[in-house]
């Protein structure tokens, strides 16, 4: 295995904590790196949070649990959840397939600044390479 | 951090390495899910060089693994192996082994590697007989070969009848030319082979095992601790501890308490006449979720105990947990909550050894 062949899309934006951000039109799509679900290994269960929950930049929002042990995620930016991918419910493996397709909640942005503390590819691919 | 043998071989292999007892060990190689299968249905093989080889020996050897062990020395047969515990005095485990017999005047304690030097110091400091403990851990490699086919394989690498190595004895045999102490015992509740040798000599074989048999995967520690939670093995540090007996563990078949005196024992033999207050557990989560190491168990406002392990286990595609109960909510069938972060997690006591062949 090695860093250079997992993938670091340049059209998203990332955090240290091995998260991801796609921005479409005013919402956020948030789900794990390439990097997160190899590490993790087999995903074998998704704790998603509902649809309305208010998340906060850098606070946890759901959990991962892969065969050996849970990994909490932090929410990259603050907003109103308004879907949460609930294919992960019974396909959890689905992120370990494609950690990118397969985004783990929407969000409405409330505030576009916080983007910017976020990380570019290749700020983000540096940190994995480390 | 030490590496075994095996460490540049693992890294090729591909493995992610994980720190663990204070030694560079593989968690897996291609995922824990696979590996466990492969053990349960082919054969798996583990590099185990961490555990700790303990050697005591002298006219009184005997004598002093009597002493320290709960498990009855004085029945056992010369290439017999017998489970037990070394206790303290209050009935807590310093830890949980293996005792191989080479004869009265010789014996081979198999121990944990997070425990080695603790156990050492342990059972020096009661050595009040004529023998001699040595901590031999550096001297050998050791590799398990576990699964339906282990017999199978092996046998290929050896002139040696393996079915004459039965359950829980061992020999010193020839593997394609070299020597090794074969036994058959392991941690995942199928049948295989412990194999105890020189560093090289072992290194050597494990290599030949992967090349020479097409369906024996490599394993990590990650699936050995699945393969052996789902038979209920305990796992020091979670099921049993320094604060936590064999009998609450529920593993009196390894305490000899019909024997002469051992450290721990009137202890011990308190807490069976005065009745446990607590004991080790199966539950099922019938919840969404997984229970966790450390995860509270409840029963309505009472918080009656903790998780030891948890896992979705691999064979049985359920959330299953091993949990230290307060008595009487220890019944089969019994109802409980398990909080999970915000969560109570519905959950059921059902019996501890989750998966039966």
């Amino acid at each position: 295995m090695g860093v250079i062949e997992l993938k670091t899309p340049k059209e998203l934006r990332y955090t240290e904590t091995h998260e991801w951000v796609k921005v479409e039109e005013g919402f956020a799509y948030i789900g794990i790196t390439d990097y997160a679900q190899d590490s993790l290994g087999e995903i074998v269960f998704v704790e998603l949070p509902e649809e309305n929950d208010q998340i906060t930049q850098g606070s946890e929002f759901a959990t991962i649990e892969s065969v050996k042990a849970a990994s909490d995620l932090n929410a990259p930016v603050s907003g109103v959840i308004v879907a949460v991918n609930e294919d992960l419910e019974d396909s959890p493996e689905l992120l370990n397939e494609d950690a990118y397709e397969n985004w783990i909640v929407k969000i409405e942005l409330e505030d576009d600044s916080e983007l910017d503390q976020l990380l570019s590819a290749d700020e983000y691919k540096k940190i994995i390479e480390e | 951090m030490k590496k075994t043998v095996l460490y540049d071989h693992h890294v090729k292999l591909g493995a992610k390495m994980t720190a663990y007892a204070g030694w560079q060990m593989p968690l897996q190689y291609s995922s824990i899910k696979d590996e466990h299968q492969a053990v349960r249905t082919a054969a798996g093989v583990f590099d185990v060089s961490h555990m700790g080889e303990i050697v005591i020996t002298g006219e009184e050897a005997t004598r002093l693994v009597d002493h320290v062990f709960t498990n009855d020395v004085g029945k056992m047969r010369d290439n017999q192996i017998l489970y037990g515990f070394l206790c303290y005095e209050n009935g807590g485990v310093v830890d949980d082994l293996l005792v191989y017999k080479f004869h009265d005047e010789a014996y081979l304690l198999v121990v944990n590697a997070a425990n080695t030097e603790k156990d050492f110091k342990w059972i020096k400091a009661q050595n009040t007989f004529a023998a001699t403990v040595e901590d031999r851990t550096d001297d050998y490699a050791e590799i398990a070969l576990q699964g339906p086919k282990a017999e199978t394989m092996l046998q290929m690498h050896t002139e040696k009848r393996l079915t004459d190595i039965t359950f829980f004895t061992f020999d010193e045999i020839e593997l394609d030319g070299e020597r090794f102490l074969v036994s058959r015992t392991g941690y995942t509740g199928e049948d295989g082979f412990e194999i105890y040798g020189e560093h090289e000599a072992v290194k050597n074989l494990f290599k030949r095992l992967l090349i020479e048999h097409a369906d024996l995967l490599p394993c990590g520690l990650g699936a050995r601790d699945t393969l052996r939670f789902e038979v209920a093995l305990p796992l020091y540090g979670h099921e049993i501890d320094k604060d936590i007996t064999p009998l609450e563990a529920g593993m009196k078949f390894a305490v000899a308490l019909d024997k002469g005196d051992f450290i721990g024992k009137k202890a011990l033999l308190e807490q069976k006449e005065e009745g446990l207050k607590r004991r080790v557990v199966g539950l099922e989560i019938l919840s969404k979720g997984i229970a966790r190491e450390g995860a509270d168990v409840h029963k309505g406002e009472k918080r009656i105990g903790h998780v030891t392990s948890g896992y979705l286990s691999p064979s049985l595609g359920k959330a299953l947990a091993l949990a230290l109960i307060e008595k009487p909510h220890d019944k089969l069938g019994t109802t409980l909550e398990v909080k999970v972060r915000k969560r109570l997690l519905e959950a059921k006591v059902i019996k501890k050894k989750f998966y039966n062949k």
